[in-house]
């Protein structure tokens, strides 16, 4: 009995603790979101005191040393940038899962899927950088020309464009999970009345994949409204609200990200930048618990 | 009729789904030979193997040393920080609690939901964690950011793995004595080994390449940092601030710095998925 209880003791000791230590590592971390609004809220109180939510959010005023600090120009920013972003992807990345989940052979799809992970792993600020170099000429010597108008080119489309291009494999990879995840059983019920290949996609596997794909294009929604970096280099950053596409914009993320050097040595600046990053992270958290439910339902219905 | 505006639609969109997988991916191949054809020229020895001169930003000699090796660091230590906390946290949900438990479900969905946060928000987020201990911009607070930024996907790429260790194998190792501790660690661990790697060089990638929840927390200097509480230089910030000189020498090593950031990368990314297909010695198949 001696010698088996004295490994037996120690060992399940270290079992017990090691168990412990990690359900609290657990909990920790899946916390972390509530942790992160609370010390958010906590640096934006102050401001929040000062200045009622409405002039905050409807305000365009926009003078940090007087102390008025109004978001909306950065909120349609956001808005505008992110809104030619998602027509720009959606058609794009839809008639592409489609392809790859419907059409493609299986060997085209695994070729294709690596590369669009490549896509998704290229750093912002190298996007960011092909738009200064790619983007934002093409617009200033093609696009604004041809509607007779001056733009430098630092302009919401070309934000815009960088932005579709950088939520291409958000998009892509989750409703093809989705299309993938639809029956077969469907699609040869359909092909066996007749229906074409496209009539099944359009009458048959998009209806039964529709929640999914709108949880995909939300998804990267709330990519495209978080992205800083790439958006910051491209789109002017004037903080006025956009009137066309062609126009400079200041979205939200590329105000915090610009500001961070003399946010201290003004009052309520740091705190209205914490705002703001708040007002980022509640918008953002609410795209993604709402897009996650619907997967979620979605992968529990194929079990 | 009907039937040949049947065809005619099922052609139509056939070519435009091939025209959008094409224009998708030519995005990519432009991006990539952009900054090859941007970045070559200016690529010289001096780029990675010397720290900025005085005068490095009006157009004087020097390279971006000090940022190559200032990401390497952050993005190590916040590796190596992540999987000290996102491993166990992996092996909980998987080794320890019961299969199927809604406590795990939750967790996982925090993760995915966490997993979406911003970089930026993390930044600012590891912005005012540093003010409250009264840290300043160093390469710690980089360090905690990029870490808090990537546990998330850690944890859920390492949670996909461990989910696919065979149930058998880890009761074969209970019958045996063995306790749910060593189980995770000598079975579990090792029989997701490939996975798990994969996982960690991927999040060291997103670590390497992230600017947005350093810019407040790491900081920017010309020197290699010498202790954890100096400032840490980071490639991409070092991109961003060197595009902001307007002397085209300057703009010319950004396009090389932004080379480098991308072979690096490339590099990283390619790693992880050999070592996904080779390091499978130890696997039970």
């Amino acid at each position: 009995m001696w010698p088996l209880r004295n490994t037996l003791v120690p060992r399940r000791l270290k079992d017990l603790l090691a168990g412990k230590v990690m359900l609290l590592l657990t909990i920790l971390a899946a916390l972390l979101v509530l942790v992160m609004i609370t010390g958010l809220y906590l640096k934006s109180r102050p401001v929040l005191e000062s200045h009622s939510l409405h002039e905050l959010l409807f305000s365009t005023k926009w003078r940090p040393f007087r102390g008025q600090f109004g978001f909306l120009p950065f909120i349609m920013g956001t808005l505008w940038v992110t809104g030619v972003a998602i027509v720009i992807a959606v058609p794009l990345c839809l008639l592409t899962a489609i392809y790859l989940s419907e059409y493609a052979h299986s060997r085209v799809r695994e070729w294709v899927k690596p590369l669009i992970d490549i896509l998704a792993g290229i750093p912002s600020v190298v996007f960011g950088v092909w738009g200064m170099l790619v983007v934002v000429p093409f617009i200033k010597d093609v696009v604004a020309p041809s509607f007779k108008v001056f733009s430098t080119g630092y302009s919401v489309l070309a934000g815009g464009i960088v932005l579709a291009i950088m939520i291409f494999p958000v998009i892509i990879h989750v409703s093809l999970e989705v299309l993938r995840a639809v029956p077969n059983e469907v699609r040869e019920a359909s092909l066996a009345l007749g229906a074409t290949r496209w009539q099944t996609v359009k009458r048959v596997v998009l209806r039964k994949a529709l929640p999914g794909v709108a949880a995909a294009i939300v998804l990267g929604v709330s990519r495209a409204f978080g992205e800083t970096m790439a958006v910051l280099m491209v789109v002017g950053n004037v903080p006025k609200i956009p009137s066309s596409v062609l126009d400079p914009a200041y979205p939200l993320p590329a105000l915090i990200a610009n500001n961070y050097g003399e946010m201290l040595s003004v009052p309520l600046y740091d705190s209205a930048l914490m705002l703001a990053a708040l007002i980022l992270l509640l918008v953002i958290l609410l795209f993604n618990i709402a897009s996650r439910a619907v997967l979620l339902r979605l992968e529990r219905s194929v079990r | 009729m009907a039937r040949d505006r049947r065809f005619a639609e099922e052609k139509l969109f056939r070519g435009l789904m091939i025209l959008a997988t094409l224009l998708i991916l030519s995005s990519l191949l432009l991006i990539l030979l952009t900054v090859l054809f941007k970045g070559l020229p200016h690529m010289s020895l001096d780029m990675v193997t010397k720290t900025p001169q005085g005068g490095y930003y009006l157009g004087k000699g020097g390279g971006v040393l000090n940022a190559i090796v200032g990401s390497l660091y952050l993005a190590g230590g916040a590796t190596l920080l992540a999987v000290l906390f996102g491993l166990p946290v992996a092996l909980y949900m998987n080794v320890y609690s019961r299969p199927g438990a809604r406590f795990v479900g939750a967790c996982r969905f925090s993760f995915d939901v966490l997993n979406g946060v911003p970089s930026i928000v993390f930044g600012a987020f590891g912005f005012t964690i540093m003010i409250f201990f009264g840290l300043r911009a160093s390469l710690l607070g980089g360090i905690i950011a990029i870490a808090l930024l990537i546990l998330p996907m850690m944890v859920r790429s390492m949670d996909e793995v461990l989910r696919l260790v065979p149930r058998e194998l880890l009761d074969a190792s209970y019958a045996l004595g063995a306790t749910r501790w060593e189980t995770a660690l000598k079975v579990a661990v090792r029989q997701a080994l490939p996975g798990i790697l994969t996982a960690v060089l991927i999040a060291f990638g997103r670590g390497i390449g992230d600017a947005a929840a350093v810019i407040f927390t790491a900081g920017f200097t010309d020197s290699i940092p010498g202790s954890l509480l100096r400032p840490a230089a980071t490639l991409p910030l070092a991109i961003f601030f060197q595009l902001g000189v307007p002397i085209p020498e300057v703009q010319g090593r950004a396009y090389a710095s932004a080379l480098i950031l991308t072979v690096l990368i490339l590099i990283i990314s390619l790693a992880a998925r050999l070592l996904s297909r080779r390091l499978t010695r130890h696997v039970v198949k």
